[in-house]
């Protein structure tokens, strides 16, 4: 009975475990309420369904991205892949004249088998995460400026414009297709972090590597299917992307690295691994949407703004991070003794 | 064995090295398979060489002084993402004083600062971020990666809104002979680069600087319990880094005679990142500035050929891409010991 969620919710606590992602919450709210209380117009049900509709894809990434670091691994080709993705479906659609659901499917196959390379490398050859990664980055973006070094818009293609046009209307917004699909993904990726065996070995292995081997889990093999998860994620997330953008340029989604772990670690997640919550992510995708969206109602540049600013929120994050984790190693110190 | 032990084998270190030689060498060679003509060095007036390999000297310059830096950071168990956003920084604020009134429209102004102005206050700049990056790694111990993957995007943030997303220009004024004098018959970053090389060479090897480099990459607890300040060794390091970026950065804006925020250092990470590793280098552990130094060189072969050949340059993305997983996997143990296993198994 123990496990039964409702009753989890009744013996809710507020314990060192779920600081981060309670504060991430509360941030929300009060950046929210500031940013509707000082820009007239800011809060309208238009405005809150473009957040969704802006970071869409950065939180189909995100969820992926969750599981790499919980793992305590890190995976710095996300973006490449995107671009790699935008431009692909666009030369395919507007060039080569395929239906761009083909050509959608075989991006998520390139981001599978690419995730699935990554992870070998990681898990079987021992190569530290981020040096494939980045490797993976810069060979994902050469390859988009091989596939197309310009801008091509999509034009006139039936399945992109069914996903832009279908949607539940709420308010006077839209909430396209696409979006449901970040809410798909993000309910399958709690569940399966949640309720699964893969899921709590990802937990052990960044927790602590050794100790799941010794424990008998499925730890590289576990590994690799992480990395070809995040592969075949910001395939779908490139692919959102591309539908909500209805174009592709190689030099796309530059930097987007640093959104997609900016929205991780404001969701809660530690860096260090072990720890934290897939739907922490959801949070900081949106606190990150509204981060984004600020500036614009304060200068032009709004993009470098932004750019400085995420740095800065992401960096506080961490702080606090640190002090709660160390202030926890030394409570349980105390307990001990 | 005799051989071996001559050429100073057994160390794991002098073995890395050499493969980067031989790499070095593969690269010309195919080169000189593809086209002879690439290795034509003409000697013009005023005794400029010119050539593809003085190009590579040229150009890789400021892949080398990066490298030099990335170096002393890999080697104590970390990574500086934030080289090319420091770099365009420094070329930003280069541009600020020479050109202070550039977004006004007015020309450059007459007479120009002085040049030890003009290069030390973007170092300055430079040596701040840097210590920043340290100051996150080294005391509030965020990971390396995100610490200055967080710099990375923040400076170039910073350095686009520096100069308002434009770029200034500055034809003629004296700093630009830094990235295109010649002295001696070759072109001054080289010399720069060689010095900065030296200099590092010698602070490591003549000083305990480097041991104390190695001790904390291999291991941090014993090295603080042994009495090394880690702390100020490895933010030294960063900041070491930042600096060798602000350098390369006014080369690269002063070649260029302006400063595009965009496009400076844009990507150069992985060069510096590559050349380090292709050297030899482990990540926490012995380093080798000479070996860092065939890298970048063989990295900047790869570029210059890629440009040779007239192939758009993002073709050498992907061949970079490709040499390093390549390196990194020979470099691996448990690679080369399942690929012994499977030779063996064939036997």
């Amino acid at each position: 009975m123990h496990n039964n969620p409702l009753n989890r919710m009744k013996n809710f606590k507020v314990t060192v475990n779920n600081i981060p992602i309670l504060t991430t919450i509360l941030i929300f709210l009060i950046m929210y309420t500031a940013a509707s209380l000082i820009f007239p117009g800011f809060f309208s049900l238009y405005n809150f369904v473009n957040i969704f509709k802006a970071t869409a894809y950065i939180g189909i990434i995100a969820v992926g991205m969750t599981f790499v670091i919980i793992s305590g691994g890190i995976d710095l080709s996300v973006g490449s892949v995107v671009a790699f993705t935008s431009i692909f479906i666009a030369k395919m659609t507007s060039v080569y004249m395929m239906p761009s659901w083909i050509s959608m499917l075989i991006c998520l196959a390139i981001g599978i088998i690419m995730g699935f390379i990554v992870g070998c490398l990681i898990s079987y050859f021992e190569l530290p995460p981020f040096l494939v990664t980045l490797v993976m980055m810069f060979l994902m973006r050469g390859m988009a400026y091989i596939v197309h070094s310009g801008t091509l818009s999509i034009q006139q293609d039936p399945f992109i414009s069914f996903m832009k046009k279908t949607g539940i209307k709420i308010g006077n917004g839209n909430l396209s297709l696409y979006v449901l699909i970040f809410f798909i993904v993000l309910f399958i990726g709690v569940v399966l972090s949640k309720f699964t065996k893969f899921g709590r070995t990802v937990y052990a292995i960044g927790g602590n590597e050794k100790s799941a081997v010794m424990m008998g889990l499925p730890v590289k093999s576990s590994k690799v299917l992480i990395y070809t998860m995040s592969g075949f994620l910001s395939a779908l997330g490139g692919i959102v992307f591309t539908i909500h953008l209805a174009s592709g340029k190689p030099h796309n989604a530059l930097g987007l690295e640093l959104d997609v772990i900016a929205s991780v670690v404001i969701g809660g997640t530690l860096l260090t691994g072990g720890s934290g919550y897939v739907i922490g992510s959801f949070f900081g995708v949106l606190i990150y949407g509204l981060v984004f969206k600020l500036p614009s109602y304060i200068s032009s540049f709004r993009e470098w703004w932004a750019q400085i600013l995420v740095g800065l929120l992401v960096l506080g994050f961490i702080l606090i991070q640190t002090y709660i984790t160390s202030n926890s190693a030394k409570l349980t110190r105390k307990q001990k003794i | 064995m005799i051989n071996k032990k001559i050429l100073g084998l057994e160390d794991p270190l002098k073995k890395r090295l050499l493969w980067a030689v031989i790499g070095l060498f593969i690269v010309l060679l195919l080169n000189l398979l593809i086209s002879p003509e690439f290795f034509e060095v003409s000697l013009q007036e005023g005794g400029k060489l010119r050539g593809n390999l003085i190009n590579i000297l040229n150009n890789g310059a400021r892949v080398c002084i990066l490298a030099v830096g990335m170096t002393l950071v890999y080697a104590t168990g970390g990574i500086d993402l934030s080289v090319g956003s420091v770099m365009a920084v420094s070329g930003g604020m280069a541009a600020l004083i020479i050109r202070p009134g550039y977004l006004a429209g007015l020309p450059v102004t007459d007479p120009q600062p002085p040049l030890i102005i003009i290069i030390l206050l973007p170092l300055l700049i430079a040596a701040v971020l840097g210590l920043i990056n340290g100051l996150l790694v080294a005391v509030v111990k965020v990971q390396p990666i995100i610490a200055t993957l967080i710099m990375m995007y923040s400076a170039r943030g910073l350095a686009v809104l520096m100069v308002k997303g434009q770029t200034p220009t500055y034809y003629g004024v004296p700093f630009t002979k830094i990235g295109t004098g010649y002295f001696a018959g070759l072109p001054i970053p080289v010399w720069i680069g060689f010095a900065i090389f030296l200099l590092t060479f010698l602070m490591a090897k003549r000083t305990a600087v480097g041991v104390f480099i190695e001790a904390i990459g291999e291991n941090k607890t014993a090295s603080r319990y042994v009495g090394i300040r880690t702390t100020l060794v490895v933010v030294a390091t960063y900041v070491f880094c930042a600096v060798c970026a602000g350098i390369a950065g006014l080369i690269h804006v002063s070649g260029e005679s302006s400063t595009s925020p965009y496009n400076t250092g844009l990507l150069i990470e992985l060069d510096a990142i590559a050349a380090v590793i292709i050297g030899g280098t482990m990540w926490g552990g012995r380093f080798t500035l000479t070996g860092s130094i065939i890298g970048a060189l063989i990295i900047q072969s790869l570029t210059t050929t890629v440009y040779f050949q007239r192939w758009p340059y993002e073709y050498s993305l992907v061949f970079k891409a490709i040499v390093i997983v390549f390196v990194a996997l020979i470099q691996s143990d448990v690679f080369r010991l399942k690929f012994r296993q499977i030779m063996k198994l064939k036997k």
